[in-house]
């Protein structure tokens, strides 16, 4: 198989694209062109930015954070140490020695140090999955840190399959409030958030995975141990299934979503106010993430611990 | 050829030469949720895996933004 750009020998197949590409051309032309659109297309950010990236070792946040840096774009880490064992402990230190090969700054945050539990004893509340409390409190502390450190907009490595499915299990459920929401660009609709950008979003899943292992990336291969058998893991292996029966549904789904879907789910329109305890984003009067910390800190039984920094 | 995968960590012994794609669909899973990596390079679906050869068959699936 030849590389439908140079001609030289194809690694990687691209069937939604009708294509497939040598590792150069792959990395350097298919990839990055599509990071380079998505910024372009959405308005993301620009190189005079200052774009914090959430790293947790896997696969998309670090491709995203070389792509960015290879691109021109001024993009540090922001690693949260979640305290799910050796899992937490391998992840950690791929970060730390990517972010010296990268040559740009990582900030670490302990969970534990800084909201007063780990994800492992979130899991001992019945009330909310484990994944929840996780992406609750990544998403706060990511938020948090990137307002604190005054950086433009706070970068994830969600990519093509994660945006569809979790479109797919918003259709399923008629999640309208969270239809209404998603997007590759979440505008700061309040002082206290900061703006949030999905560069990956039109890169494949399998696609990043290729980036790294062209790149040389060792990025952390194991699954988190908590993760298995979530609800969105289902959800992309039935996807994975209707993919391969028909290349591009992924990409028709989400893209004809965006282009024509969404604007039937109008934002709610609620006024966000200041949290009472910690100043993020509410509708109401304490945050979610002081709701959840309150609960686990008295269910790990541990003092209750300020939050920040 | 030995194939090693992962998420568990695991090992087949299968009779070789056969064609990347052929393996993927031998064991079971999809093409679109795995790379299979000799020496760190990647092959693609139509490359040959040869009898002596040790592959690794990776999931590319994740449950969150890794």
């Amino acid at each position: 198989m030849k590389c439908t750009r140079c001609k030289s020998r194809a690694v990687v197949d691209v069937p939604r694209a009708n294509a497939h590409f040598c590792g150069g051309c792959f990395t350097d032309s298919y990839v990055s062109n599509l990071v380079l659109k998505a910024i372009k297309h959405d308005d993301m950010c620009s190189r005079s930015d200052r774009i914090l990236v959430a790293v947790s070792g896997g696969k998309d946040s670090l491709a995203l954070w070389q792509l960015l840096t290879d691109l021109g774009y001024q993009a540090d880490g922001l690693y949260v140490g979640l305290g799910i064992g050796g899992y937490s402990d391998r992840s950690g230190v791929v970060c730390r020695d990517f972010a010296e090969t990268l040559g740009r700054e990582l900030i670490t945050v302990d969970l534990e140090e800084y909201a007063g539990y780990t994800i492992p004893e979130a899991a001992k509340n019945k009330r909310r999955p484990a994944c929840a409390t996780c992406g609750l409190s990544k998403r706060h502390v990511f938020n948090a840190i990137a307002r604190e450190l005054g950086y433009d907009a706070l970068a994830t490595g969600h990519n093509l399959d994660d945006e569809v499915a979790v479109l797919f299990g918003n259709v399923l459920r008629w999640e309208t409030d969270y239809l209404s929401r998603q997007s590759p660009v979440l505008e700061s609709t309040h002082p206290s958030l900061v703006r949030k950008i999905k560069p990956l979003y039109r890169v494949a899943e399998r696609e990043t995975a290729a980036y790294c292992v062209i790149k040389g990336i060792d990025y952390v291969v194991e699954e988190c141990p908590l993760v298995a058998g979530n609800t969105q893991m289902k959800f992309k292996s039935a996807l994975d299934a209707l993919e391969e029966a028909s290349p591009g549904t992924k990409h028709s789904f989400l893209f004809g979503f965006l282009e024509k879907g969404k604007e039937l789910f109008p934002p709610d329109g609620v006024e966000l106010r200041a949290c009472t305890r910690c100043g993020s984003a509410t509708p109401g009067e304490v945050c979610a993430f002081c709701k959840a910390q309150a609960i686990l800190v008295q269910i790990t039984a541990r003092p209750t611990v300020e939050v920040g920094l | 050829m030995i194939v090693k995968l992962r998420n568990p960590d695991r090992q087949l012994d299968l009779a070789g030469p056969l064609r990347v794609d052929a393996l993927v669909k031998r064991c079971g899973l999809h093409p679109n949720a795995v790379l299979v990596i000799r020496d760190r390079d990647l092959l693609a679906g139509d490359d040959t895996v040869g009898d002596e050869d040790t592959v690794e068959i990776r999931p590319v699936i994740s449950g969150g933004a890794g």
